[in-house]
């Protein structure tokens, strides 16, 4: 693991489990998110990122472990103590989650009002917010009548408006047009380093990984834990599990560090990624 | 030419299978057995190879795969190297990943129907202690209802189901009526037509058949859109702000249900009693008589019943149509099923609760 210990610990995940009743599907996580980190936790479908995520929010508890945040456990917090957690933390959802029958501008003034903020004050900063994620003008419009893209931006525009120290996203840019996941995943990063906000995102856009991970993780469906943290970019060249290079690489085929410097047949390895051997060509 | 096996051992111990002719889909089941008795028999390493005039077609790889599967399961190993290369090439796609071994998770206890009813019984207790919590937060104003979701509600519930409401009762009334009128012109009773038509529609049908109604419009379309707002990750989305979902989506339901119920069942009542005038008024019936009658037929405290069971049924279609909502599932398909246990139990708690009452009322002669 990559943690430098000058660094402040935003979120630490200490032997978590994680489960939906009986059916075990992640084990013992360990792993920590820096303050200012972007953390972004990768992995197959259905390996259980977005439930690991969602134990982070606390929608669901841990089935054993503790989770902390500034040192502080929220496994073991009261009601109130988890509000206040809570309350300084963005989320937005795979679909986006907004609220279907309230316009753009009232989505984003929920959370607002409920937290108390001066009714004088909601309509500017919730133009504001709307501005910075590229909906200008768009406050009066109902989910319905955007683009599912530009519904993941009003999603991340009311996961803003409180002006939170940590986001959490979810595939924030699956299901988008390259183009239009670019910019998203590129929003997320600007906003993360001009807010100073620490970034915990599921995302498998390896584009988006490279470009604005600083910190990750690898969870693995078959094993149900977790396989390496750190660097994407490092891991990608110098991880200790070939699935985790190989899935940093697109599944392409990645040289075994270990194999080549014994100079043992390396080139052996390669063929477990082309699926149809060379030998058939021939006829 | 037909399909056609022969087997050669000529060096080594290997196996040779020759297959020649047309390999399709009406194979001679004798050369189908054949090979396949071959197959079984063998231990050691089996080579395909084509022989004369050998051509085939896409039902020879699910052939040679049914072939392969066995053999494995004995420990012998099937050669291929010989085979066309598009035979290969597909036999290799469907080897490359192993079957699924892992058992699939299907929890079989011998009590689970019983079980199962134990448990719906405890999450409808819990749902309903959850709405007791936010009602008590609702009059202690610590509630995170909006009151533009009340008033959304109460239009739902309301305004909006008139138009079928007086359809039914009006209907219902004469029902009633014709039902009396049989029955007591038999011995020259016509006169308590109207007695009948009054307090059926005052103290049973008016709130029942509103209750019916609600159910299947307004209780069905509040699971539905519930079960959406749960399946779009919505009501997680209202959790993580910090508001309540209960507080949020189920009170203004229940505050518009419980509300409009009674208002809807005075309207029945009224209704009912039109439409039980308009069959006994064809028949030798003055209205005088028919008002006459409906004065002494029943009292205040008839139409406070009344109303009392319809704010009931209007809490139990909530909790019905709030419940199978909430507790959606993950899919589309999960919402459909969702509406319809909402309307199918709110029938069922709508129609217990009603025998229930009726025995209380009897009992404590009200
Ligand atoms: N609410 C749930 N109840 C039970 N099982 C679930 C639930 N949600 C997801 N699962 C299962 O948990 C596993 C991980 O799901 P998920 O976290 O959504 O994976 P992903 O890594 O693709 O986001 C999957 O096998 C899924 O079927
Ligand atoms: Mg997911």
């Amino acid at each position: 693991m990559s943690v430098s210990s000058g660094e402040e610990a935003a979120i630490e995940v200490r032997d978590v489990n994680l489960q939906y009743g009986s059916r075990l599907i992640q084990r013992d996580l360990n792993f920590t998110v820096n303050r200012g980190d972007v953390f972004v936790i990768m992995g197959g479908s259905g390996c259980g990122k977005s439930t690991l995520l969602k134990h982070m929010i606390g929608l669901y508890e841990p089935a054993q472990g503790e989770i902390f945040y500034s040192g502080q456990s929220y496994t073991q917090a009261d009601e109130q103590q988890r509000q206040t957690l809570r309350s300084r933390w963005g989320i937005t959802f795979q679909s986006g989650a907004l609220f279907s029958d309230m316009t753009l501008a009232q989505n984003v003034a929920l959370p607002m009002q409920y937290a108390g903020v001066d009714r004088a004050e909601v309509d500017d900063r919730v133009a504001f917010k709307l501005a910075l994620v590229g909906l200008a003008g768009f406050e009066k419009y109902y989910p319905s009548e955007i683009s599912g893209g530009m519904c993941k931006r009003a999603g991340l525009a009311r996961a803003i408006a409180l002006d939170p120290e940590i986001l959490f996203f979810d595939e924030p840019s699956a299901g988008l047009d390259p183009l239009s996941a670019r910019r998203l995943d590129e929003l997320i990063l600007s906003l993360g380093e001009s807010t100073g906000a620490t970034v915990v995102m599921v995302t498998h856009e390896l584009d988006s990984i490279f470009a604005i991970a600083n910190n990750s993780i690898y969870l693995d469906a078959t094993l149900k834990t977790w396989l390496d943290s750190g660097n994407p970019s490092w891991l990608k060249m110098h991880s200790r599990h070939e699935v985790v290079r190989s899935f940093l690489s697109r599944g392409e085929a990645v040289p075994d560090q270990a194999n080549l410097d014994k100079g043992a047949p390396g080139g052996k390895e390669q063929g477990k990624y082309t699926t149809l051997s060379k030998g058939d060509s021939e006829e | 030419m037909s399909a056609h096996v022969t087997f050669s051992q000529a060096h080594s111990e290997v196996l040779v299978v020759s297959l020649s002719g047309h390999w399709g889909k009406e194979l001679d089941p004798v050369v189908q057995q054949e090979l396949e008795q071959k197959l079984r028999e063998i231990d050691g390493a089996i080579k395909l190879e084509p022989g004369n005039d050998f051509s085939w077609d896409s039902h020879f790889p699910v052939y040679l795969y049914s072939c392969m599967r066995n053999v494995k399961n004995q420990g012998c190993s099937l050669d291929l190297s010989a085979m066309p290369v598009a035979v290969r090439k597909l036999l290799q796609l469907a080897n490359a990943v192993p079957p699924n071994t892992s058992a699939q998770s299907s929890e079989k206890r011998p009590f689970a129907p019983f079980a199962g009813t134990i448990k719906e019984a405890y999450g409808l207790l819990a749902f309903l202690g959850e709405m007791v919590f936010a009602t008590l937060r609702l009059i202690t104003g610590r509630s995170h209802m909006r009151g533009v979701d009340a008033l959304t509600s109460l239009s739902q519930a309301g305004p909006k189901a008139i138009g079928i409401i007086t359809l039914i009762s009006i209907l219902v009334g004469m029902i009633l009526a014709y039902l009396g009128m049989i029955q007591l012109q038999q011995f020259g009773a016509e006169v308590y037509v109207a007695n009948l038509v009054g307090l059926g529609m005052v103290r049973e049908m008016g709130a029942l058949m509103t209750a019916v109604i609600m159910a299947g419009r307004t209780g069905a379309a509040w699971a539905a859109e519930l079960g959406a707002m749960k399946v779009n990750e919505e009501v997680d989305a209202l959790t993580t702000m910090g508001i309540r979902p209960m507080d949020f989506l189920v009170m203004p339901r229940l505050l518009a249900m419980v509300i409009m119920m009674p208002l809807l069942c005075i309207y029945s009542f009224v209704l009912g009693i039109v439409g039980g005038a308009a069959v006994v008024l064809t028949m030798n019936m003055t209205p005088r008589m028919y008002i006459s009658q409906l004065l002494t037929a029943f009292g205040p405290d008839d139409i406070a019943v009344g109303c009392f069971k319809g704010a009931v049924f209007g809490l139990l279609i909530v909790l019905a149509g709030c419940r199978s909502g909430m507790e959606c599932g993950g899919s589309s398909a999960a919402v459909g099923q969702a509406t319809t246990r909402a309307v199918v139990s709110a029938i069922v708690y709508i129609v217990m609760a009603d025998a229930g009452m009726n025995l209380l009322f009897f009992h404590l002669g009200i």
